[in-house]
């Protein structure tokens, strides 16, 4: 519920869309978890407020300046800008740092792509660019540390020891351009860290704090669903049962027997297999597995029903055994088929979470068993990434313990005799 | 399941021609060669019986006849460790395996189970009871398989205590290989004893519950009898009919391995099989597994049945 407020729809959208989680870092842990460590984290840091300056002279120039406080103890995983520029002719695009020991390093100088007409031009540049590689192995090259292979970035927020240089660092944008106007539309530094949001991204970028909180009403209604469609099929089909009573009854039961006797993990993985993996299919599958329990429990309770005397009574009135069922026997019925609903819903959950870690679940749709499942083929528990597979597990089985309790609590109103 | 047999045989004529182009050279036209490779397939096709439907008599009793005789012919994908597709020495390989993995935790679960459940039952309300209740519903509501990737990680890769997949490295010939097995075996084994005697001591704990109050339990208290040996001996004794039941049935169940829990720890049992027979459609092995499940199944609700009559003795009719 909560998910479907806070969260803009157009989030789950672009679930599987890798292209709207470039800006996100890779495999990063939890922001929080920096309260806890004494070595701080880089986080993630996305700038798009830049401090922009524009000159008009003879040469125009448009700058871009972004300001950082850089604190933490380790390097960060990389950095990439990202620009919208409007212009025509030829301009020239400088970028350039300056650190805390107010040495300046040129990183990069390049021209964007010459046009005659105005133009608006959509880059990103990446720090493993090469001319920025080369740029800063010039400015380096005195230093003892220095490695032909160590990455820019790890360079650019070095001191003289290969230690990190703590301070305020400004990057600048600069683009020149000859009596021709040049404005830059937006303009983004994002610089990679390894830490990121309430609950750390996966190995493909993702925010998993999405993916958590849409898995939660994905979950609720798979548990909801087939607890509400197999109790209510189990429940009518067990009275209906009970209720005509001698070979009707019989041949109903032994067919019961025969979807009991079913083991239903392989049937389900063979459903989702052969017929289709979608996730509706999938409720639809669970359901006939999850009748079978109700309706045993319910002819058994509507034998004994069937012979108060007010089910005689109207029985001799001549009532329809439709009205019968439906206005005598079921609403005495209710009470147990609203515990029985809220103690299958947590047994739906798991189930699909399993059938999605298997990967046979619905990949359109982030579900906790998703998750888990992704991250048990990027070999989550090997690299140490805990925050990809705790999180989800413990959203099952919270989710699954209320339900389970509000089952009990259901049960003890029920059933007095239970409570002693 | 016709078609995917079928389809199948045309994969393998296929194959077969592919693998040895002399077969497609010997032929001038391509209308003759076509002929031929359907003349091939149409020819296999009927010495495996397929071109009667289904339901014919004669198909249908030579299945029967062949599974009664546990004859399950061979798989068509799939192949035991040895390299045989032979589908009841794949189940021969298969089973010991799981036996050896899930029958041992369903009986170390059975006795923690029954001796923990027969301790909090003989004390209603106690710390032991309510721990022991609330540890049922709260390990029942984890899924086993995320607990298994937990414990891999912290064990695995964080401490260096036990290696994350379950198969030992070394040959079965090698002199360690039973402590190398047993060693590798501890972690999937320890988390699914983890999860599941919580269920166990709480259902025990409510079989005892009900016998604890029948009368002769007070007459033994009366008399003086030690508690213990009340409980233990004339109790549990007792409340053993449906115990037994539920044991047996937990046993025969654990032959079917777990299939998430298998791929979890890279367990070669038959959850595993179970999962890439299925992900490939290899019918036989399929049908061969079910069935070898099942008839251990029954008989071991035959074997409850018996001790029921030796626990209980009110049900035996002379």
């Amino acid at each position: 519920m909560i998910a479907i407020i806070t969260i803009p729809i157009d989030t789950f959208k672009q679930w599987n869309n890798p292209g709207s989680w470039i800006s996100y870092p890779k495999t990063s842990v939890p922001a929080w978890v920096n309260y806890f460590t004494t070595e701080k984290i880089p986080e993630h840091l996305i700038m798009d407020k830049p401090i922009a300056i524009t000159k008009d002279d003879i040469i125009s120039l448009a700058s871009h300046q972004f300001g950082i406080q850089y604190h933490y103890d380790d390097f960060p995983s990389d950095f990439i800008y990202e620009f919208n520029v409007e212009y025509s002719g030829s301009q020239l695009l400088q970028i350039s740092v300056i650190r805390p020991d107010q040495s300046q390093i040129l990183l990069l100088s390049i021209s964007l792509p010459h046009s005659d007409t105005k133009v608006v031009h959509h880059e990103r540049i990446f720090s493993t660019d090469n001319s920025i590689n080369k740029n800063i192995q010039i400015h380096f090259s005195e230093m003892d540390f220095y490695n032909k292979n160590t990455a820019s970035e790890d360079l650019i927020f070095a001191d003289s020891n290969g230690k990190v240089l703590k301070g305020d660092y400004i990057f600048l944008v600069n683009i020149y351009g000859i009596d021709k106007k040049v404005s830059i539309i937006d303009s983004k530094l994002i610089l990679g860290g390894k830490a990121y949001g309430m609950m750390g991204t996966s190995e493909l970028r993702r925010d998993l704090a999405v993916g958590l909180l849409w898995g939660t009403p994905l979950a609720l209604f798979i548990g909801i669903a087939v607890a509400i469609g197999s109790v209510i099929a189990g429940l009518i089909y067990g009275v209906y049962s009970g209720f005509k009573g001698k070979k009707t009854d019989e041949v109903m039961m032994r067919f019961n027997d025969v979807i009991y006797a079913l083991p239903a993990l392989p049937f389900l993985i063979i459903l989702a297999v052969t017929i289709s993996n979608s996730i509706f299919l999938l409720v639809g599958f669970l359901m006939i597995f999850g009748w079978v329990g109700i309706a045993k429990v319910s002819r058994s309770m509507a034998l004994q029903i069937k012979t108060r005397q007010y089910v005689e009574a109207s029985q001799m009135m001549g009532q329809k055994n439709s009205k019968i069922v439906f206005k005598h026997i079921i609403p005495q019925l209710l009470p147990y088929a609203f515990a029985s609903i809220a103690i299958s819903v947590p047994a739906a959950i798991t189930t699909e979470a399993g059938i999605s870690f298997l990967g046979l679940g619905d990949p359109t749709f982030p579900t906790w068993g998703q998750i888990l499942h992704d991250a048990n083929t990027y070999g989550a528990a090997a690299r140490g990434l805990w925050w990809w597979i705790a999180p989800p597990g413990i959203m099952i089985a919270i989710t699954g313990l209320a339900f389970v309790f509000i089952g009990n609590a259901l049960d003890a109103i029920v059933n007095p005799k239970l409570k002693k | 399941m016709d078609i995917i047999l079928k389809q199948g045989i045309v994969y393998q004529v296929r194959a077969e021609i592919t693998e040895n182009p002399a077969i497609a050279e010997s032929f001038a036209t391509v209308e003759e060669f076509d002929k031929f490779v359907q003349e091939q397939i149409d020819q296999r096709i009927e010495t495996l019986g397929l071109d009667n439907p289904w339901y014919s008599p004669q198909r249908i009793g030579f299945t029967m006849y062949k599974i009664l005789i546990l004859d399950f012919g061979n798989a068509t994908f799939l192949t035991s460790d040895s390299g045989s597709s032979n589908v009841g020495d794949i189940l021969l390989e298969k089973i010991p395996r799981t036996v050896l993995l899930f029958t041992t935790a369903t009986i170390i679960i059975s006795i923690i189970g029954i001796f923990l459940g027969a301790l909090a039952g003989s004390k209603v309300g106690s710390v032991i009871d309510r721990i022991t209740s609330m540890f049922a519903v709260v390990s029942s509501s984890f899924p086993v398989w995320w607990i298994g990737m937990l414990m891999i990680f912290l064990f695995a890769f964080v401490y260096h205590i036990f290696p994350a997949r379950a198969t030992p490295s070394i040959l079965p010939t090698e002199p360690g290989y039973i402590i190398a097995l047993l060693y590798h075996m501890a972690l999937p084994l320890i988390t699914i004893v983890m999860i599941g005697f919580g269920a166990w001591a709480y259902l025990v704990r409510n079989f005892m519950v009900g016998t604890l109050q029948e009368d002769f339990i007070t007459a033994k208290k009366a008399i003086g009898i030690d508690k213990k040996k009340i409980i233990y001996k004339h109790a549990l004794k007792n409340a053993a009919p449906p115990i037994v039941t539920i044991l047996a049935l937990s046993l025969s169940g654990s032959l079917g391995g777990a299939i998430i829990t298998e791929a979890v720890f890279d367990w070669p049992g038959m959850g595993r099989l179970y999962f890439e027979a299925i992900s490939v459609m290899d019918l036989p092995i399929i049908i061969g597994a079910t069935y070898v499940l099942t008839v251990l199944f029954l008989i071991s609700i035959l074997v409850a049945d018996l001790l029921y009559g030796y626990f209980d003795p009110r049900v035996k009719t002379d």
